[in-house]
């Protein structure tokens, strides 16, 4: 029983529990204290101490349905009669698998092909295309054979219940395969399935946001990947930051707190500094030159919402429109449906947005904000209004300019990004969301202490 | 199959002894809990580990801990998580002002003393021999992690809302967590001789550590299907009609099956029960949830969503 539960514990790793080695002994202990008798009971004993967050218990619970599934014979015949007595048959002696398959004994195949199964370590299937030989060696080590010689010898009787019997045999011969093929492809998915994910999810955070041949799923993982990133990123820099200044006594509250001791100065109090929270101001082209990456240049203005609290987001193509409000009130996907409704996709004018911007918002802007613009700095030969880059600068802490553009790319055609660029602190491409985490990470970081 | 029987597992009270006797036990304390929950609680006191709680707001997390405690007729101690918790206000502190007291009283009687002594040697083998006193039991302010472990005979000790405390702290209950104990400077460690049943509860507000995790059992408390709904129900208000308890449970469902900012959860249904109970209502109609809808749905954004369809909500019903 022992292996049965280092193999479950195998099987959930795949598919991203993760077990430690000092859960893997909880589980055991676990085990020991309920028992194998009931199914429900060891299920909620093991999920309390293996299955560690609400989307693990999830995970747990469809692993452990397909772990502990048996492979399921029907029965062939739909009529309830008992299987009528078979005249004894040389032919089986000699075989269990024939016999189990004439005396449709569901429970003993399952039995015998999970014996089989362990004997040939199905477990250690790793690729689809091992499949057809796994389950080959599989039956083999059923007696798979046997079947066939059975059959055979029945056929070569020559008389017609010989031929029933083959027919039969034919038949059973039939399921058998489909199960095992079933099972083997079920054993490959638990063991398997998830193992290449990590290296899928390296890929996605190397691809360009704006490459043509991200599927649906692609794209939804990586938005998954943005909000894990933003979460951490949250976690990391929502917190109010107060860092002790050593060795500086804050006289009036150390008195105060000595009244308490009749006077004497017990507890020393000391001074604390505060410090900033992050002041941010982005602007986010979601103009069709950028079509393909403002979904997630807006993911990523979402996530950065939920982990700065002082936030001001705008977003452009041809006019700027301050987008809060939408950010606030909906959830990732319907704000960024929103924003791209509101405005998206019309000519971009880097120009009249930056002119929108200095007449109704450049107050906001103070030697504690940073800007940070996201936009491939593509003006359609229009005007781009240099002098407004060089006010917003100026009265800024920073300002951070990412383009998801390749850096060689810039000022080719009617990119006007070289230009832009000397009035940035920092101007960088980023079109991946590799780059983009440790952007988002250095700029926050500037604020933190350490 | 069995192992030893853990330490102080001999203290262990009847509901205990299965799952579906702590059902029934939690039952009779008017916690109806799921097979999955008591499956955790279960598990939790015969390993000796502590449970962490999670899930949304208002689904039990806390009520849990009290009930266990009722159940076992065990003491609660209640340590309530903030940001800037720290150790002084959740381990121990020294009473300082008694202390100082001590210093005062010491130095009056240290004249008195000390005055036959001929030397200075003697003077100080005299003092060493009046006993250290200054950092001892009399003078420790046991905070509630030091209460729950010295409770001889157990006690639950529900740490709320951990995801509200600092990463610092976290790491601090990482030792009483795994070995129900604490090391004090001055006066050693403490071990608890029976440990509590600890439960840590967490709204999610941010990620717990993965340490803290792997010492603790898991249990996530989902929303209740209708059937357990009504139970809890039934079991809190007592009084409320069969039908109408149907029909709140039932549209409180459906309210969930629509995408709000805060979905109404266990606490507000029994909330909303009890007022619909208060208003004398038997039966529910569009009118009367209208009046009441703001005991279920606390943002003003949810309401105007779902007023206009409140009818539409009540027909399956």
């Amino acid at each position: 029983m022992q292996h049965t539960l280092e193999e479950f514990l195998r099987a959930l790793r795949a598919a991203e529990v993760l077990v430690s080695p000092a859960e893997a002994i909880d589980a055991h202990k676990a085990v020991a204290q309920v028992g194998y008798q009931d199914r429900q009971l060891l299920k909620d004993a093991l999920c309390a101490t293996l299955a560690k967050g609400e989307d693990e218990v999830v995970r747990f619970d469809r692993t452990f349905d397909i772990f502990f599934s048996r492979p399921a014979f029907t029965p062939r015949r739909k009529d309830s009669a008992p299987p009528k007595e078979q005249p004894p048959l040389p032919e089986a002696e000699g075989s269990r698998l024939v016999e189990m398959l004439l005396s449709d004994d569901g429970s003993g195949l399952s039995q015998a092909m999970e014996e089989a199964a362990r004997e040939t370590r199905v477990t250690d299937i790793r690729l689809s295309t091992q499949r057809s030989r796994v389950t080959r060696r599989m039956l083999g080590a059923m007696g798979f054979d046997e079947i066939e010689q059975a059959i055979n010898a029945a056929r070569g009787r020559g008389d017609s219940p010989g031929e029933e019997l083959a027919e039969q045999l034919e038949e059973g011969r039939r399921t058998l395969l489909a199960e095992a093929t079933r099972y083997v492809g079920r054993q490959q998915e638990l063991y398997a399935a998830d193992g290449g994910k990590l290296s899928r999810e390296e890929v996605l955070a190397k691809k360009a946001l704006d490459a043509m041949d991200l599927d649906a799923h692609d794209i939804a993982a990586m938005q998954a990947m943005v909000r894990k990133m933003a979460k951490r990123l949250a976690e990391r820099y929502s917190r109010r930051r107060r860092k002790a200044k050593k060795g500086d006594l804050d006289v009036r509250r150390t008195l105060q707190r000595s009244m308490a001791y009749g006077g004497i100065p017990f507890v020393p109090m000391w001074k604390y500094e505060k410090q900033d929270r992050p002041e941010i101001v982005v602007i986010c082209d979601v103009s069709n030159s950028v079509a393909a990456a403002a979904k997630f240049l807006l993911t990523l203005l979402y996530s950065l919402n939920e982990a700065v609290e002082r936030m001001d987001a705008f977003a452009f193509s041809s006019h700027l429109i301050s987008v809060n409000d939408v950010l606030k009130d909906n959830t990732v996907e319907q704000a960024i449906v929103e924003v791209l409704k509101r405005i998206a996709f019309q000519q971009t004018n880097y120009g009249q947005a930056l002119q929108d911007f200095c007449d109704q918002h450049l107050h906001e802007v103070n030697r504690h904000t940073t800007v940070i613009i996201l936009g491939d700095g593509r003006t359609n030969f229009i005007d781009p209004r240099m002098d407004l880059m060089q006010m917003i600068q100026q009265r800024s802490r920073a300002v951070i300019w990412l383009n998801p553009e390749d850096e060689s790319r810039w000022g080719s055609g009617d990119s006007v990004m070289h230009r832009y660029a000397r009035f940035c602190h920092v101007a960088k491409t980023c079109n991946s969301l590799g780059q983009l985490e440790r952007i988002v990470e250095d700029v926050l970081r500037s604020y933190s202490p350490h | 199959m069995t192992i030893p029987a853990p330490a102080g597992a001999s203290a262990l009270a009847a509901p205990l002894t299965s799952v579906e006797a702590l059902v029934d036990g939690l039952g009779s304390v008017g916690y109806i809990a799921s097979r999955r929950i008591a499956t955790a609680l279960y598990m939790a006191v015969n390993l000796q580990k502590p449970i962490l709680v999670e899930g949304t707001a208002g689904v039990g997390k806390t009520e849990l801990a009290l009930s266990t405690a009722k159940l076992l007729g065990l003491p609660l101690i209640r340590m309530q998580c903030y940001e800037g918790l720290d150790e002084a206000k959740s381990l121990y502190e020294w009473k300082y002002g008694k202390q100082l007291l001590y210093t005062q009283i010491l130095k009056d009687r240290m004249g008195e003393r000390l005055a036959d002594a001929l030397t200075m040697h003697e003077a100080m083998d005299r003092l060493h021999g009046m006993g250290d006193l200054f950092y001892s039991e009399p003078f420790l302010e046991p905070r509630p992690l030091m209460q729950a472990l010295r409770h001889d005979e157990g006690c639950v000790l529900l740490i709320d809302e951990i995801d509200k405390s600092d990463e610092a702290f976290e790491a601090f209950l990482l030792e009483i967590l795994s070995a129900y104990q604490v090391s004090i400077p001055e006066l050693g460690t403490v071990v608890a001789k029976t440990p509590p049943i600890v439960f840590l509860t967490s709204n999610n507000v941010r990620d717990l550590g993965d340490a803290l995790k792997r010492r603790c059992l898991h249990l996530h408390i989902p929303l209740p299907d209708a059937e357990l709904e009504q139970r809890i129900v039934a079991t809190r208000v007592p009084g409320i009609e069969q039908s109408l308890n149907e029909q709140l449970v039932s549209f409180v469902q459906a309210l969930r099956t629509i995408d709000l900012r805060k979905s109404p959860s266990i606490s507000e249904t029994v909330d909303w029960a009890r007022a619909l109970i208060l208003l004398h209502a038997d039966s529910l109609n569009a009118d009367l949830v209208h009046e009441t809808l703001n005991v279920l749905l606390k943002f003003e954004q949810d309401i105007a969503a779902v007023e206009p369809q409140i009818s539409q909500l009540l027909q399956p019903a």
